[in-house]
């Protein structure tokens, strides 16, 4: 297999010195690094894909006795592993960009959320921010940073959930607005960003914004780490560049016998084979066509596999980690499970489908928090593209 | 809902029907309240109005996804866990999944039984919300109309709860005067200050889970439904010559806690359940609708007589403040021989809807025997939502708040705001409840608990017995029963 696609190596580049970056970014006026991230096209990586210069001016811009920083490492997204690598093999990269921006927002305290099932990162972690503290001391800058351990549920991945969680409460997604840059840990201003996006502000602190918006294409820019899963020769963590298209993806990574890939996990898209060529993996946007916000999860499917049993999967999986505070999603989720087994057994015509369509459709619309909204995405792509495979 | 799924026209459910593939369980372990999961909408009502209302957190949501459901500490039964009771929950509920536990057909069968002498008494609070329940509008005074209703549907002895809040007032001022003579007077340190009162079920249960150690602090007398049922079954029997034994004794409150405290192993001390059946204000509602009776239209009608005669202050009782009102009414003309210095008798600085409210009175000049009171301030403090109880209580506990008396009351707003009250039950509908107490109040002949003439008969009668037996007699039926035997051999 040839290697066609441009591999980067930013993110995962170790070259120890992250205390001569952060010494050399704090000496910069707030405003010159805010300037430079939001020139650098810099999104969040979490999948939602948010400027992150512009939250952290936001959350600057807004006046509080406190502000926090979160480091959001609760990756629950099926296929997704690429937060745990970051996290392993570079944290000081994620504590660096966390430095800078409670900096800026005016924050001491930082935590990094980090999901139940990463424990075993906890003693690197720990380390990690001992090393990291000395450097605050020296630098004379008043800011620690925590670890606080998920407990396990998907939904504190989502944000205003993930305070809920931290604040001792049940995991439940708050209404928005207010959103986090006015009301967010303990009711204070909160950044909240995904770990991928902590440490490519590092890159943008060492190499500058211009070298980051090289990268990629208009509205995605830079180079995203993607978790490649399913049916390849090589599964693993990989760095690429914004803008590619599927087709050029699946060449290199797939196994010859590509029928779909499921782009950003469960809550994301699956885009089938005669589609490959149009779409670009990227964020949404006017220039880049069709393409796909994604949080970095790539499964490929090869013709063996059922996407009946694909989807039968996904839901299955809302269905249990839903966490049951609106209608749409927990009764939903829950419908769509049930009906498409009913129409599989034959208790249900194919018509039916149409109706629980129009169902994810309303979930869409009505559920209260990203989970729910994103139902309809992996639904109805896999539906509407193998309809047969649903019903026989 | 009914309406909305009208208006929506949702006539039938075009998907698949979940709840066949649920294992849903209805708890009826409670004597207050039945929770069925198989009606909840999971909506969350309850466990904000449990966790933010009341601050008692006894509802919480546990599972996610569809194994998501309203539960407790360990799905225990709502008897088992932290729950007072106080029924906030179901008059928020808007399903039914939460419900009071209804004893409807049970007093229709005592009606229906001619063996049976059934005797009713109806909660001051009652009177001024029933008429939202049956079409009338929100502060609108029933009291007439409800007798007339409660006469039509044959019970024997329509009779007024307001009458032992007249006596608990007695009581419970007194007492308060004994506490403060032993500690100014006596300088006694084992006397327990402040004094709370002691009426809302819901608030009695709060603090035996909450603060134990302050149980000391409540006082002693029975609310007014405990001592009204264990004097129907005694004085009462004894006046008409009604054989206590076929008697049923049941009562209409705002309030789903008062079915627990009538179910409470020692309130027996009639030598029968006390008060057999409790209603809620709707459930009577209910019932006048299932009789038929238009109740509009009725005729006001009056109480019977014994214990049908009340005054203001017991009137009062049913909105936040009036226990306190009540008993300064009273405790400063015992004291000082005058009334309390307020025009009209509307002692305003307890009166009003903030969580926690505290007032002080002045005593100057008291009688001579109360000398040790002069000048000395009266602290009192008025809290109704069991938030705000737990606020005080936090006070006290810290000893940051030094207070004489304190009324506390379940629920927000007091009884008017109670968990059996009609739904809903509004701040808006609160405050036209309020008002409305007020004037019934207002307008009343007599004001102050120690003027209603049927209380002070049945204090003569019982105060001229002098045997102790006849005393512990006496106490067990105002005073709650751990008490009663201490109270005995002191002075009564």
């Amino acid at each position: 297999m040839t290697k066609t696609l441009k591999r980067l190596d930013l993110i995962f580049k170790n070259e120890g010195d992250s205390e001569a970056i952060l010494e050399k970014t704090l000496s910069r006026n707030n405003e010159d690094i805010i300037s430079d991230l939001i020139a650098s096209g810099l999104k969040g990586r979490g999948g939602a894909g948010f400027p992150t210069g512009l939250k952290w001016r936001l959350t600057g811009e807004v006046e509080a006795d406190q502000k926090y920083v979160i480091c959001n490492a609760d990756e629950g997204e099926p296929g997704t592993f690429k937060d745990r690598e970051i996290l392993s093999s570079v944290p000081h990269k994620v504590l660096t960009g966390m430095a800078v921006c409670g900096r800026i927002i005016g924050a001491t305290k930082g935590f990094i959320y980090l999901r139940n099932e990463y424990k075993f990162l906890v003693p690197k972690l720990r380390t990690a921010l001992d090393d990291f503290h000395l450097i605050m001391d020296k630098l004379n800058l008043d800011f620690r940073v925590d670890i606080f351990m998920g407990s396990g549920a998907y939904i504190c991945g989502e944000e205003s959930a993930l305070f809920e969680s931290m604040e001792g409460k049940r995991g439940e997604p708050r209404n928005k607005p207010p959103y986090p840059t006015n009301y967010g840990y303990n009711g204070k201003p909160t950044v909240i960003n995904n770990v991928e996006t902590l440490a490519h502000t590092y890159s943008i602190f060492k190499y500058g914004a211009e070298k980051f918006r090289d990268l990629g294409v208009k509205d995605s820019r830079g180079s995203k780490v993607f978790s490649v899963s399913g049916d390849t020769p090589i599964p693993g963590i990989y760095e690429l560049e914004f803008g590619m298209t599927l087709q050029r993806f699946v060449d290199d990574f797939g196994d010859g016998d590509a029928k779909a890939v499921q782009v950003g996990g469960a809550a994301g898209f699956c885009v089938p084979r005669k589609r490959f060529e149009k779409t670009i993996i990227g964020y949404q946007g006017k220039l880049t066509g069709v393409s796909l916000p994604t949080g970095g999860s790539m499964m490929i499917f090869n013709s063996s596999r059922s996407m009946y049993n694909v989807l039968h999967n996904y839901l299955e999986f809302f269905v249990e980690e839903s966490c049951g505070q609106c209608t749409p999603c927990r009764v939903g989720t829950q419908q769509l499970l049930m009906g498409v087994e009913a129409v599989k057994r034959g208790d249900k015509s194919s018509d039916y489908l149409n109706k629980l369509l129009e169902l994810s459709e309303i979930m869409r619309q009505t559920a209260k928090c990203g989970l729910g909204q994103s139902v309809a995405n992996s639904f109805s792509s896999i539906v509407e593209n193998f309809k047969e495979e649903m019903i026989y | 809902m009914q309406s909305l799924s009208h208006e929506y026209i949702i006539g039938e459910n075009g998907y698949i029907n979940l709840i066949p593939f649920k294992d849903y369980t209805i708890d009826y372990f409670s004597p207050s309240i039945i929770k069925d999961d198989s009606k909840c909408i999971r909506c969350q009502r309850c466990v904000r109005t449990c966790d933010e209302l009341q601050n008692i957190g006894a509802l919480t949501v546990s599972g996610k996804g569809s194994e998501m459901k309203i539960s407790t500490f360990f799905e225990k039964s709502m008897y088992q866990v932290v729950c007072t009771n106080c029924g906030q929950c179901v008059n928020r509920c808007p399903t039914g999944a939460l419900v009071e536990k209804h004893y409807i057909d049970e007093v229709w069968g005592a009606i229906n039984n001619d063996k049976k002498y059934v005797v009713v008494q109806t909660a001051p609070a009652v009177r001024i919300a029933l008429g939202e329940a049956l079409g009338i509008d929100p502060g609108e005074i029933v009291t007439g109309k409800m007798v007339a209703a409660l006469k039509r549907m044959g019970f024997d002895a329509v009779l007024d709860t307001d009458f032992t809040a007249d006596l608990t007032i007695i009581e419970e001022g007194h007492e308060l005067l004994q506490r403060l003579t032993r500690a100014l007077k006596d300088k006694d340190p084992a006397v327990k200050l402040p004094m709370t009162t002691s009426c809302s079920p819901g608030w009695i249960k709060f603090i035996e889970h909450l603060f134990p150690e302050f149980l000391s602090h409540l006082s002693t007398a029975k609310s007014p439904q405990q001592m009204f049922g264990a004097l129907a079954k005694t004085y009462y029997a004894k006046k008409t010559g009604v054989d206590p034994a076929s008697m049923v004794s049941v009562s209409i409150m705002p309030c789903t806690a008062k079915k627990f405290e009538a179910n409470r192993p020692e309130m027996y001390a009639s030598g029968y359940q006390d008060v057999d059946y409790v209603l809620t204000t709707r459930e009577l509602a209910l019932m006048i609708k299932q009789a038929g009776i238009d109740f509009k239209t009725l005729a006001d009608d009056n109480y019977d007589s014994f214990m049908g005669e009340s005054s203001g202050a017991g009137v009062i009782f049913g909105a936040t403040g009036g226990v306190m009102e009540a008993a300064l009414r009273t405790v400063y003309e015992v004291v000082t021989g005058r009334e309390v210095p307020f025009e009209g008798l509307n002692i305003t600085p307890v009166r009003g809807m903030e969580g926690v409210r505290e007032a002080a009175i002045k005593i100057e000049q008291p009688l001579p025997e109360y000398d040790f009171l002069e000048g000395v301030e009266v602290k009192t403090c008025v809290a109704h939502g069991l938030a705000n109880a737990k606020t005080v209580m936090q006070k006290v506990k810290d000893g940051t708040a030094a207070y004489h008396f304190i009324e506390i009351m379940a629920c927000p707003g007091g009884c008017l705001g109670g968990g059996g009250q009609p739904i809903p039950t509004s701040p808006e509908i609160r405050r036209q409840r309020t008002s409305a107490i007020y004037s019934e109040d207002a307008h009343k002949m007599i004001r102050k608990s120690h003027e209603n003439p049927e209380v002070l008969r049945f204090i003569r009668i019982f105060s001229l017995s002098h045997s102790d037996t006849c005393r512990i007699n006496c106490c067990t039926q105002l005073i709650r029963p751990v008490n009663a035997i201490k109270r005995a051999k002191g002075a009564c």
